[in-house]
């Protein structure tokens, strides 16, 4: 296949294709499984299909070109790159867990749907076509070049290393899980299987790989999602089109939880129940908005936490350099937040569903409320339970499930409810090779948002300028077998859990990068010495923060437990370091020299979109 | 004022009042959740509505629409690329 003009023309075509190609496969797997196929090969030739086309994708778009490796050659069109921000951005959390927390959560946990929309605006407005036409290869590269110097240069990947990295651990920990699970092997080769098929995809062909492949695993993985929600939809009688027609459910949900009541569990109990560590079981409203000041306060400054995150995530930035032109990258974050929005808006309507079906009585799928001995004789709860997923523990000894009497893990929700609406379990394979897609496709992005910052940053810019196109080639490489490599090494070793939150990523971005990159565009006056000052205090009041608000770190360092202040605990932190970086760059760029003429004219240059590029097309 | 001036004058205006919409959706709205949620919207609570679905369509419709008014601006000021996308 020729890679060169004629691939990008014909890209409907050979994705239109594909599509269809996967559509067939769906086709053959649910008439193998009817043919009586087991459950178990059904998942493994779901993910080892899937994985095996991501891969050949990744050999077909290798290159030893330095603008193909790093910036996709700058050629791909606007809704294809909106396709791959999308699969970069959904990771194996949102397509896992993020209707599960609507689940638990409810209302407030819905900040992050909104916090991890909304965060494309500031995207859109303030960063994505100034960038693009600076003409960067990394976000680094941007802060190196508008501010002057290695220093700050190097300032802005260490920032870039941390947010990352919290992210990328966590992913490759979920590409595991699922690989595990879908393949019936045991975690720690899950690690490494997830891994291998992550650095096929993007080692050869660098950004321009990965791009491809993050087109091709979101088409997987949005199928995947919608399928079964519509589907469940019809099943459970919640109307053809479940976005718009939910509206009778979620108000019986609040009917079903006065019927059952939202009883709070003691820590006692569960203790000596033995509730398996990480199950939830239901307490809060579905719908209910929490009353007074504090409850609105921790929904606004968690959704402000994650947009501004979204805004400085280098992994996202870097998708908006790869295409044609500045109108193009603009247009792009609204084609990437449209094919999001597909996702995101489903996964609340999943969660309805799914509470739906296990809570309403008149439901043939209901178990609250049902006498226990008989829901232990379901099938779906046997198997799920085996593997420590859901749990029953009867507090009050009647014999009857109650609500607070039903955990289960957050996961559950998607990967389960399938088999609960009794949908075929080809619909469950399906699924599996969807959270492999979204896994994969946020872990590659990572990955090469890390090594390529090293690799151009670190070793191009600042230790060997003069190193020729294959050796600079060569280094990104051999890093990013490193950076996956260790990432997959704490995932293997299960030491993600003191990596914390998936959220932290984002609190780090925004604390060291958004005042930075912001400022760069819109503030001529801001300085080299202000913008090192400013990433260096935010980044580490942020971290600060962190270690003395979060029990597991403040404990051993400040000798006790912290009460969050103002509210702001180690989901939010962001809100400490990213004022205190914007307060303390203001004050001393207006404290030093305002930048040179030749500085501002590139600020200008920045502003509009026509003209060369701040940086050439090699650099 | 030089045409240059001019133009980014105008994307910095463009620029607030996206802005403003932006706050409004994520940030204004979420303040009276309670008030909201007394409402109603296709049958759903009109707090949860908005932040299940409809805060999120605000934004993806604002990008499309922010995306067209600044390329017009770039349109007005001669600053419009002739590559195509």
């Amino acid at each position: 296949m020729d890679f060169k003009g004629g691939f990008i023309k014909n890209l409907p075509k050979i994705y239109g294709l594909y599509t269809g190609g996967f559509a067939v496969f769906i086709l053959i797997m649910a008439i193998a499984e009817q043919a009586g196929v087991s459950a178990k090969n059904i998942g493994v030739m779901f993910v080892a299909f899937t994985v095996l086309i991501y891969a050949l994708i990744g050999y077909l778009s290798r290159t030893i070109q330095v603008d193909a490796y790093y910036v996709a050659g700058r050629q791909v069109p606007t809704v294809f790159n909106g396709m791959a921000t999308a699969a970069d951005w959904m990771s194996g959390a949102s397509f896992v867990a993020l209707a599960g927390g609507v689940y638990f959560g409810g209302y407030t946990y819905m900040a992050f749907l909104v916090g991890w929309t909304g965060g494309y605006v500031l995207v859109a407005t303030l960063m994505a076509p100034y960038l693009r036409k600076f003409g960067c290869y990394t976000v680094p590269d941007f802060i190196g070049t508008r501010y002057g110097g290695n220093l700050v240069r190097a300032c802005a990947v260490f920032v870039l290393f941390i947010a990352s990295f919290t992210y990328v651990t966590a992913q490759i920990n979920a590409t595991g899980t699922i690989a595990s699970r879908a393949l019936g092997i045991p975690f720690e080769a899950g690690v490494w299987v997830g891994l291998i098929s992550i650095l096929i995809c993007s080692m050869l062909g660098g950004m321009r790989a990965v791009t491809w492949t993050q087109v091709a695993q979101y088409i997987v993985l949005i199928i995947a999602y919608l399928i079964p929600v519509f589907w469940i939809s019809n099943k459970v009688g919640g109307g053809v089109f479940p976005h718009l027609m939910l509206g009778d459910e979620v108000a019986r949900l609040g009917e079903l939880e006065q019927q059952f009541g939202l009883v709070k569990n003691s820590a006692a109990d569960m203790k000596a129940a033995g509730v398996p560590g990480g199950l939830k079981y239901i307490s809060g409203t579905h719908s209910g908005v929490p009353e007074g000041g504090m409850a609105v306060w921790k929904y606004l400054s968690l959704a402000i936490c994650m947009m501004v995150g979204t805004a400085s995530l280098p992994h996202i930035l870097m998708r908006y350099f790869t295409t044609p032109s500045v109108r193009a990258a603009r247009k792009s974050v609204a084609w990437s937040l449209f094919f999001i929005f597909l996702l995101y808006s489903s996964a609340p309507m999943l969660a309805t569903l799914s509470k739906l079906a296990l809570m309403d009585p008149n439901l043939p799928t209901g178990i609250i409320g049902k006498s226990i001995s008989d829901v232990q004789s379901i099938e779906w709860v046997q198997r799920w339970s085996e593997v420590k997923q859901v749990f029953i523990a009867d507090f009050n000894g009647d014999g009857i499930l109650q609500l607070n009497e039903w955990f289960m893990r957050g996961d559950v929700v998607v990967l389960a409810t399938p088999e609960v609406a009794g949908l075929p379990f080809v619909i469950s394979g399906l699924v599996f090779a969807g959270g492999m897609a979204a896994a994969m496709s946020t872990a590659d992005g990572l990955v090469l948002a890390i090594s390529n910052a090293l690799s151009h940053d670190i070793y191009y810019k600042i230790i060997d300028p003069k190193a020729d196109t294959a050796k600079r080639l060569l280094v990104a490489r051999v890093l990013l077998v490193i950076i996956g490599a260790a990432g997959a090494y704490i995932a293997s070793f299960r030491l993600t859990s003191i990596l914390g939150s998936v959220a932290w990523a984002f609190d780090f971005a925004m604390s060291g990068l958004f005042f930075p990159l912001v400022l760069g565009v819109w503030w001529k006056r801001a300085t080299r010495q202000g913008a090192i000052a400013g990433i260096m205090a935010g980044i580490i009041s942020g971290t600060v923060y962190l270690t003395w608000v979060f029990p597991k770190f403040s404990v051993p360092i400040w000798g006790g437990v912290n009460t969050p202040f103002l509210g702001i605990d180690h989901l939010r932190f962001g809100l400490i370091g990213a004022p205190i970086c914007l307060v303390v760059m203001v004050v001393v760029s207006l404290m030093t020299k305002e930048p040179d003429a030749a500085t501002q004219k590139m600020v200008d240059d920045t502003r509009i979109p026509t003209g060369k590029a701040i940086l050439g097309k090699q650099h | 004022m030089s045409n240059k001036d001019a133009y980014w004058a105008k994307t910095k205006n463009h620029m607030i009042v996206t802005l403003v919409l932006w706050a409004f959706f994520s940030l204004v709205i979420f303040m009276f959740g309670t008030e909201l949620n007394t409402m109603s919207f296709l049958g759903y609570p009109l707090a949860y509505y908005m932040t299940a679905q409809g805060s999120l369509l605000a934004f993806v419709v604002m990008l499309f629409w922010t995306a067209n008014k600044q390329e017009k601006i770039d349109e007005e000021h001669g600053f419009s690329e002739r590559e195509e996308d």
